[in-house]
């Protein structure tokens, strides 16, 4: 993976195939340059057996091939870069997977597009499920919640509308920007 | 800035669109977003087929996306799905190759041979 918002979309394609309704993306950095990542979800959760084993690249759910690299990548990218990782699951509660990275790593990956993965999220699940996006840095902090743009829209209305993509992307774009622009983007 | 106010508008003209377009057969682009493929560079081939479907106003394509399908060093990897015509499948796409699948292929019926899986030699 080339930058950290890939790994985000990535990860959260689990939370989605986990059968979550609420997908919470929550990004926040310190003052002294640490990123800590969350990946939130609602959804099935995981056993504890899963659980123990799922940081392995040689553990996955799927039926077709015995390899899922998503989730030890981003271990792996966390821990080169100073940082952590932790795996929480409950079954039937969710799975909140967090990471923490030191920017100032020589190894850290760069945050990259994050706007364009949270519009890949919601492009690609146009109906359902929601998402919600909570950023804070020094410059300033926000969030971009579905739920909200739903209720505004009407929930019958696909979010790959192309007029509704169109205003997603401006609408992501300036939130992100606001928070991380000039410091991480 | 964008508010959500601006949503209301959006609303009444989508509709209209999707009322307009329910009886047109949809195109289908679908696009292989697994850690494969997005670590290959699906997600701007992605934004650029919106970006380039919304500029040419085509309304009755659909973009979706699918896992991997054991094929990961052809990624990022898409299928062009016209109704009534066989599936194309396209490999090692980039956002610069997307304008052309879009005018020759999906506008015209005419697939880009030259990116296609069948041209592959190796």
């Amino acid at each position: 993976m080339r930058d950290l918002s890939l790994h985000l979309l990535d990860l959260a394609q689990n939370s989605i195939t986990a059968g979550a309704s609420l997908v919470t993306i929550r990004l926040t950095l310190g003052e002294d340059g640490m990123l800590t990542m969350e990946l939130a979800d609602n959804g099935k959760g995981m056993s504890p057996e899963l659980l123990a084993r799922v940081t392995s690249p040689f553990a996955t759910t799927r039926t077709t091939r015995k390899v899922g690299l998503g989730i030890p990548m981003m271990k792996e990218n966390a821990e080169k870069a100073g940082g952590t990782f932790k795996l929480e699951s409950e079954e039937g509660k969710g799975t909140t997977l967090t990471c923490s990275l030191d920017t100032g790593n020589i190894d850290c990956l760069p945050l990259g597009d994050l706007s364009g993965t949270l519009l890949s999220l919601m492009l690609t699940n146009p109906l359902f499920p929601d998402f919600l996006f909570e950023g804070k840095s020094p410059k300033g902090e926000g969030s971009f919640d579905t739920r909200e743009v739903r209720q505004a829209l009407g929930s019958d209305i696909p979010f790959n509308e192309p007029s509704v993509a169109a205003w997603l992307k401006e609408a992501l774009d300036e939130e992100i920007n606001s928070i991380f622009g000039g410091i991480l983007v | 800035m964008k508010s959500l106010a601006d949503l209301e508008a959006i609303r009444a003209k989508t509709l209209e669109n999707i009322n307009m377009r329910k009886d047109q057969d949809a195109a289908r682009v679908v696009i292989g977003m697994a850690t494969c493929g997005i670590a290959a560079g699906a997600r701007p081939v992605m934004l650029a087929f919106m970006e380039e479907l919304q500029k040419r106003n085509l309304q009755h394509v659909t973009v979706s996306q699918t896992g991997c399908i054991g094929m990961c060093r052809y990624e990022p990897m898409l299928d062009v799905i016209l109704p009534g015509k066989e599936k194309v499948t396209y490999i090692h796409v980039k956002p610069e190759m997307v304008p052309r699948i879009v005018a020759e292929h999906i506008v015209n019926g005419q697939p880009v041979e030259e990116y296609t899986i069948g041209a592959a030699n190796d």
